[in-house]
């Protein structure tokens, strides 16, 4: 398949070869590997499923898309043995600072991860293309995987047990059988269009600039974010730090404007040297215009044939809720499709996936909606409303929490789950059934790390039994976290949790017994 | 619904003078500065009753008196 002309490339990775003549059966077919495609990938590959990853490209784009990858994306990351080296090349941030004019002080700050303690950072800011080396790396390791660029879906026939794929290569087509394919392929999903699906949403009417320079900067490493800035006046502006001396500044420009004017470096430099002053030594790296769209599909599950990503729902940047949003996906579609798979859940298990990434996808939309629409002013009562909040921030600390640069993206949790089984104790906070667990030491590691992507038992002295092949993980070899994991999970002695394979809390109690710790994993699997 | 007081609240001596400083800080500013401070004011109050069923309730019987003045 040829290449797109427009796309820059990061990285040849070149056309695979067609398989050999006759029909081919794969388990499972992911099209799209940009990184929630590899991602997933990586996550059945390592669960020792035969995968077939298929992407039109023959090569890893460069060019600027997401750089803002949440803790729980980094969580996720450990899962599929990528974190430390995606960690280790990205710029760790957890403070967020929003300025007003040219009010030299924050007008409100925020902290990503008020919860300290936890092995990852609230955020880390690293480039797509280094994430997507980084998978295909891994996933390059793996014999259960077959990566298959330059190689482009040009059909999709689904029926009552699986897909049958038509595929076609620069040199040949050739027809792949698929018990289940994964649509990773992006907002503009072909194989949405082929199925003829609709994409239900609102469009926003503004432009966004954005610059990626390398320049040397004593920046430190947070967010910052400014509203009407005198270097863009009317209008917002973004700064993050990436890896190698490279920073993302994203102007916006409004809805009328000339768009191939507005990326001409002579029109894009001087707001640069505005924003950072006149001397200011940097090259580009990358100028281009975006806008967006807030969008979603009735149904992520159609048959044997699952969306996940962006082809699933498309959200406004604010909030960094785009690719960390299909990381979701892709994590509540793994264990389920697993114990499908090993035949230890019914098919349709499934349809909990398509209930809980779209809470997800909803939570995420209504978020950087809001965000856009505080950022973006629709009417002149709502730039009212929006700047009476960023003068009365200045002053009174009640009106700070109501700036809205952008809600960032953290995981989500499902309280109104099916595969939840509700409290019947008093718990005073810790973490409830449909919530993720969060992340404290136990002895001389990180929980979890020693949770895995698993069912497990976190109990606080409870024995078991347990059900077959659940481990019990007893909170009593933290020795000295011992106290502060009790309160993160309001534990009393006797106490345990079930946890889901995504570290989801399944079901809590006080006293727990073998026949309700059994019932609620019954449950958590779609058997009860 | 039905928690937010719709009966006198205020004392009957002190109506007029809260009428009188609200319309009264509004003199000498343009139709979007008083936009602006009606902003102001509305978030203090919401932030001072701290319910957000009673703002919500608040609004939907604001909501409908502008209709029935249509």
């Amino acid at each position: 398949m040829g290449r797109p002309s427009d796309i820059p490339v990061w990285r040849h990775i070149g056309e695979a070869p067609c398989p050999p003549s006759g029909q081919e059966r794969v388990t499972i077919a992911i099209v799209g590997a940009g990184p929630v495609g590899l991602a997933m990938a990586l996550e059945f590959g390592r669960r020792g499923h035969q995968v077939l990853l298929l992407n039109r490209p023959d090569f890893i784009s460069a060019g600027s898309k997401a750089i803002c990858f949440s803790k729980r994306s980094l969580d996720i990351f450990d899962r599929l043995g990528v974190g430390d080296a995606i960690v280790e090349k990205g710029v760790s941030w957890n403070v967020g600072k929003v300025f007003w004019g040219d009010r030299p002080d924050p007008v409100y700050q925020f902290d990503m991860l008020p919860v300290k303690e936890q092995k990852r950072p609230g955020f880390l800011n690293i480039p797509q293309y280094h994430v997507e080396d980084i998978l295909f790396d891994a996933a390059s390791t793996l014999s259960s995987i077959d990566m298959r660029f330059g190689h482009e879906v040009t059909n999709v026939l689904p029926d009552d047990d699986g897909v049958d794929l038509e595929v076609r290569t620069s040199l040949n087509s050739y027809k792949v059988r698929a018990d289940w394919v994964i649509a990773c392929d992006g907002s503009r999903s072909p194989i949405r269009s082929m199925l003829g699906l609709e994409f239900e949403g609102r469009i926003f009417e503004d432009n966004f600039l954005i610059a990626d320079i390398r320049m040397k900067g004593d920046h430190p490493s947070e967010r910052w974010f400014w509203f009407d800035p005198p270097f863009n006046p009317g209008q917002s502006a973004l700064m993050h730090k990436q890896p190698d001396d490279i920073w993302r500044l994203d102007f916006q420009l409004g809805w009328n404007i000339d768009r191939k004017a507005a990326v001409a470096p002579e029109n894009v430099e001087p707001l640069v040297r505005a924003m950072l002053g006149p001397d200011v030594e940097f090259s580009r790296e990358w100028y281009s215009i975006y806008t967006f769209q807030c969008r979603r599909i009735e149904r992520f599950l159609h048959g044997h044939v699952i969306f996940a990503g962006d082809s699933a729902h498309l959200v406004s940047p604010f909030g960094a809720r785009g690719c960390n949003g299909g990381f979701a996906d892709i994590d509540n579609l793994g264990w389920k499709l697993d114990l499908i798979l090993r035949g230890e859940a019914p098919a349709s298990f499934l349809e909990t996936y398509d209930e809980e990434a779209i809470v997800t996808a909803d939570e995420n939309i209504r978020n950087s909606t809001r965000s856009t629409d505080f950022i973006t002013p629709k009417s002149e009562t709502s730039r009212a409303f929006r700047d009476a909040v960023l003068e009365l921030a200045q002053d009174f600390p009640f009106a700070r929490p109501f700036v809205n640069s952008g809600r960032l993206s953290t995981a989500i949790s499902y309280p109104d789950s099916g595969i939840n089984t509700p409290d019947m104790d008093r718990w005073v906070g810790g973490v409830a059934p449909g919530s993720p667990v969060i992340d404290v030491p136990i002895g001389n590691r990180w929980l979890l790390d020693r949770l895995g992507n698993r069912f497990v038992v976190l109990a606080d002295g409870w024995q078991g039994p347990a059900p077959d092949g659940v481990e019990i993980i007893d909170v009593g070899i933290a020795a000295e976290t011992l106290q502060l994991i009790r309160r993160r999970f309001d534990f009393s002695p006797g106490a345990a949790c079930l946890i889901r394979p995504d570290q989801y809390v399944a079901a809590r109690w006080r006293t727990p017994t073998p026949a309700l710790v059994s019932d609620a994993l019954r449950r958590a699997r779609g058997l009860a | 619904m039905n928690k937010l007081p719709v009966t006198p609240n205020l004392s009957p001596s002190s109506v007029d003078d809260v009428y009188h400083w609200l319309v009264n800080a509004h003199e000498g500013l343009s139709d979007a500065e008083s936009m602006r401070f009606n902003a102001r004011l509305i978030l203090l109050l919401v932030n001072a009753i701290g319910d957000p069923q009673l703002i919500r309730e608040a609004i939907h019987y604001a909501a409908r008196t502008r209709k029935s003045e249509t």
